[in-house]
């Protein structure tokens, strides 16, 4: 699919492979720290939540599509998984585990990967509303299918599923995610997101192929979703089919766009907040949606660029 | 027999995702965005009802087709009211941003809706029991029942359509409508008074919304502050299947889905994937037809 | 000016963590704090709002009259939303955070199966007040509840069809959103084909649902007998009025989701002559139920407790009889007491924990009459 490997970078983003190995050493030396179980566990979700907005960002942000189905594809990361890991992992020896846990989370990544070719392709052709309301379509198709699923426990949920997810995993995982998706979008071939967002006329007339960038965008930032599915699914042991709703697609879409469209670390660091702010607010549970609502309502009146978009877009 | 019953249950599903969608679908043909806070202004339609019943009833007798028919036009203007307040509040300030922007922003204002209803201080978030506005009955034809309320949906939709219609293609007001949809720049200088027309618009769609909350309420009268998320969805689908921005597009969208729907909810087998059958059709038919049954495709030009 | 902005937000960023990072653990009072959560807030935080009310009257009560072995309880309410996986978050942060000696909750199955791992990992006893999806328990040795289980309730409508109400052809009405509706529904099935009747038409709606119609005009057109429909009131009410409109005049019949004063609010006559079984009647004149269904109405504006109050209630009544028993709160010793329950009086029912941590207890069934809830047999496991 590319023309060109993303990792040929160009000079400046060599020091980002550096970055990556730190964080990777970072998280992995992380997970043997004794923590308190619930901040490890919010931790978790924090990092969880890093890897799907940052993926979506690819395609909200950089590409300027609009998804409002990463629910979906994160549903068929954690089912397709966890279903790998109830069978073939729990009969494994103890050591080949955390090798079969990369397994399923690749194998997650990829069959959302898939589903993102299939939502894609009808994507050539719709925009803006229409590609919204289709991406959330296909997102509540894959909960109904689900849903109905007998082999992954259909309405009463997938259980047993065993606590493989680390705060390593997910934050080096995380690392990966932010790391692909920046250097991705600076390569020679990455530029080309950027143009099918700023101008798809011109971009094609410039020779981009925008049918390309798009599909690639989706592929890409399925995988990413899938693999948070995956470590989604370890972390909580649990599925049901109605955690993966269009409400989980559109708190995604809030991170995306208060860290701002089409900004790598913007959006990582939104999600980090939005993962925060309700544990922060529980003391005032009754408010806490509607404070949210109210955030979400202020936030686009006062800097709908985005919060954390400071000087010039990332990219340039 | 089944069949026909089936072709009467989905007429009448139908209809009201109908209602629904033409208020969807007018404020986007005017303003070019997806009002995500309809729903919820059904829901606060059929909540003004539900507590304005007990006041009309010491007035008039309830129920009664008058006093149906006050309590739907106090609703509707609460619900005006309403719809230009969060016009004005919330997507006003945002009118020259990116349509994103907005959208997000409508997506905030219904979850503040439905978690201020559910808040025990405001609505509760238990199931109320809705009030008879009307009396109801039912026809038989042979083995056939059509329940009167259908029919009153049925005829509202129709004439709602019609009036509709009416105001935006024979009235002063629709011309200003159409001219800011084409181009709000140029119409703001053509000497119409922007603001004005899109409160208009708001008013006019919040209004549909309480009349579609209120009979949606007769059909199913069981109320709760997340009753219109669910009719929402599926009119929002209606709206663009047959086309947005397109009345007599969004009224064609709602009849589809209502009756596919019913068809498929009668099938033993095929009930439980009833909430996405919706969803793949309009994906199906998005393929084939991208701006929608009604809809015209529109070329960039460069 | 954007290096001020970077350093403002990072310093709020920074004030966030150490905000979510503080606060207390524990307590010192000599209170013995038990932690609850509950959906009070999202789809279905109508169920949690009741089984929450029951709990909080129980603890009140124990508290007025001198609390457990001389320590007054502390409740520690956490809302989960009614979202997945919000349930884990909230029982890690009971535990770990507050340190509660036991979880109360939930009444979704789905949600319960969510947080039992946690409280099972981290060896604290967890009691469910209405979860009646077998799985529940399945999680571990510290997981409880005190409600009965799908399978027998299943069992006890499948008896009741075929025997009382002497139906032969049966129409299934499923909410397939809900693992509470399809367990039910499995476990009738089997029931009453064992018991030699016939599933003439199964249908599925979505809880939430407002037209039924498309499912019931299927179902007229298989002539059964009886319709079964295991869901939750809201629905079942919406369901009766449609189906009488649709002049099917059957026996419809459920199970303990039907149960709330809500049920006859909203159905009206509808909901004339049809049954249910659930965990208690309300107008039971048994002392121990007057008083309760006295002192809630009392505390909450005169509101009928529904079984899901009646089970919240139940939930901290029984964790302080094993407390009591245990000596303590202890986990270990606590679970020993919770799960060597034999005779635990409650509202609900005499119960017995048997080797599944699953409460035996027998099972009312219930008629509609007049607009009210009619006693009509208790069926013993």
């Amino acid at each position: 699919m590319f023309s060109r490997s993303p990792l040929s970078l160009p000079t400046a983003c060599q020091g980002a492979k550096r970055w990556l190995i730190a964080a990777v050493l970072c998280s992995i030396l992380l997970s043997f720290g004794q923590f308190n179980r619930y901040y490890l566990g919010v931790a978790m979700d924090v990092g969880i939540n890093i890897i799907l907005a940052v993926s979506l960002n690819l395609i909200n942000g950089y590409t300027g599509q609009f998804s409002l189905g990463h629910a979906g594809f994160m549903a068929v990361g954690a089912y397709t998984a966890a279903k790998f890991s109830l069978v073939f992992a729990v009969a494994a020896p103890e050591p080949a585990r955390p090798v079969l846990f990369l397994v399923a989370l690749v194998l997650g990544g990829a069959v959302a990967a898939l589903s993102g070719l299939a939502v894609g392709i009808p994507s050539l052709r719709l925009k803006g509303d229409y590609l919204a309301i289709v991406t959330l379509g296909f997102g509540e198709i894959i909960r109904v299918i689900v849903q109905n699923l007998e082999a992954v426990g259909a309405a009463s949920g997938l259980k047993g599923i065993p606590k493989y997810t680390t705060l390593g995993w997910t934050f080096a995982l995380a690392s990966v995610t932010v790391y692909v998706v920046v250097s991705l979008v600076n390569s020679t071939y990455g530029r080309g997101f950027i143009a099918v967002k700023d101008d798809e006329v011109a971009a094609s007339s410039m020779g981009i192929n925008p049918v390309r960038y798009k599909v690639t965008a989706f592929v890409v930032g399925a995988f990413f979703a899938g693999i948070a599915g995956g470590l989604y699914a370890h972390h909580k042991q649990f599925l049901a089919p109605t955690g993966f709703d269009f409400l989980k697609s559109i708190d995604i879409v809030v991170m995306v766009i208060l860290g701002g469209m089409g900004r790598t670390a913007s959006v990582a660091l939104a999600a980090v907040v939005l993962t925060l702010l309700p544990e922060v607010l529980r003391p005032v549970s009754e408010y806490r949606m509607i404070l949210y609502a109210l955030l979400i309502i202020g936030l686009m009146m006062a800097r709908p660029q985005g919060l954390f978009a400071f000087g010039r877009r990332a990219v340039k | 027999m089944e069949f026909l019953q089936q072709l009467i249950n989905g007429l009448a599903l139908g209809s009201i995702y109908a209602l629904i969608a033409l208020g969807y679908t007018m404020v986007y043909g005017v303003l070019r965005f997806i009002n995500f806070a309809h729903s919820d202004v059904l829901m606060l339609g059929a909540f003004s009802a539900y507590y304005l019943a007990p006041a009309v009833a010491r007035v008039l007798p309830l129920p009664s087709i008058g006093g149906a028919l006050v309590v739907g036009l106090l609703a509707c203007l609460i619900c005006a009211g309403l719809g230009v307040l969060i016009e004005r509040l919330a997507y006003r300030p945002l009118r020259s941003r990116p349509k994103l922007t907005v959208l997000i922003t409508a997506i905030g204002v219904s979850l503040f809706i439905e978690y201020t209803g559910q808040h025990r201080a405001v609505f509760g978030a238990d199931t109320k029991r809705f009030p008879e506005l009307m009396p109801g009955t039912e026809f038989h034809l042979g083995s056939l029942i059509v329940g009167s309320n259908d029919l009153v949906v049925l005829v509202t939709t129709l004439l709602l359509l019609a009036g509709l219609w009416f105001i935006v293609h024979r009235t002063k007001v629709g011309t200003a409508m159409r001219a800011v949809s084409h181009n709000q720049q140029a119409a703001a200088l053509m000497g119409v008074d922007i603001n004005r027309i899109i409160a208009f618009t708001f008013a006019l769609g919040s209004a549909l919304a309480a009349v579609a909350g209120i009979l949606y309420a007769l059909k199913a009268p069981g109320i709760d502050p997340l009753m219109g998320v669910q009719p929402g969805l599926r009119a929002f689908i209606a709206a663009v299947l047959g086309g947005i921005g397109n009345l007599p597009g969004a009224a064609l969208g709602g009849l589809v889905i209502g009756l596919l729907e019913t068809f498929a909810g009668g099938i033993s087998g095929l009930s439980n994937y009833r909430d996405g059958i919706a969803f793949a059709i309009l994906i199906l038919i998005l393929l084939f037809r991208p701006a929608g049954l009604l809809g015209k495709v529109t070329v960039e030009k460069v | 000016m954007h290096m001020r902005g970077r350093i403002l937000l990072l310093g709020g960023a920074i004030g966030l963590v150490a905000a979510a990072l503080s606060g207390c653990g524990g307590t010192d009072s000599g209170a013995i704090l038990i932690g609850e959560f509950a959906s009070l807030t999202g789809k279905e935080a109508t169920f949690g709002i009741s089984s929450h009310q029951g709990t909080a009257l129980a603890v009140e009560e124990i508290n007025a009259a001198g609390g457990i072995l001389g320590r007054p309880l502390e409740l520690r309410t956490e809302d989960d939303q009614s979202k997945a996986g919000e349930p884990a978050n909230v029982v890690n942060k009971l535990i770990s955070r507050d340190g509660v000696v036991a979880v109360l909750g939930e009444v979704a199955s789905s949600r319960s199966l969510e947080a039992a791992p946690v409280c099972q990992a981290n060896k604290v006893p967890m009691i469910s007040p209405a979860s009646t999806n077998p799985k529940v328990t399945e999680s571990g040795d510290y997981i409880f509840r005190v409600c009965f289980i799908d399978p027998f309730q299943g069992t006890v409508m499948a008896n009741f069809a075929s025997k009382t109400l002497r139906a032969r052809k049966v129409a299934v009405f499923t909410d397939v959103k809900s693992d509470y509706s399809k367990g039910l529904a499995k476990f009738f099935k089997e029931g009453f084909v064992k018991a030699g009747g016939q599933i003439c038409a199964e249908l599925d709606f979505n809880g939430g649902d407002k037209d039924f119609k498309a499912q019931l005009t299927a179902i007229k057109a298989a002539a059964p007998d009886a319709v079964f429909v295991p869901g939750y009131y809201t629905d079942v009410a919406i369901i009766c009025i449609q189906a009488k409109q649709l002049q099917l005049s059957v026996p419809f019949f459920g199970g303990d989701g039907w149960e709330s004063e809500k049920l006859v609010e909203i159905g009206g006559a509808a909901m004339e002559g049809h049954y249910f079984s659930t965990h208690y009647a309300a107008d039971n004149p048994t002392p121990r139920i007057t008083a309760f269904v006295e002192a809630y109405k009392k505390r909450y504006a005169g509101k009928t407790p529904d079984a899901m109050a009646a089970l919240g209630y139940d939930s901290v009544m029984f964790l302080a009889d094993g407390i009591k028993r245990a000596g303590g709160t202890e986990a270990s010793g606590l679970r020993q007491a919770l799960a060597e329950t034999k005779e635990f009086e409650g509202v609900t029912g005499k119960m017995a924990m048997n080797s599944q941590r699953d409460a035996v207890k027998a099972a009312v069934i219930l008629q509609i009459k007049g607009g009210k809830f009619r006693y009509m047999a208790t069926v013993a496991p």
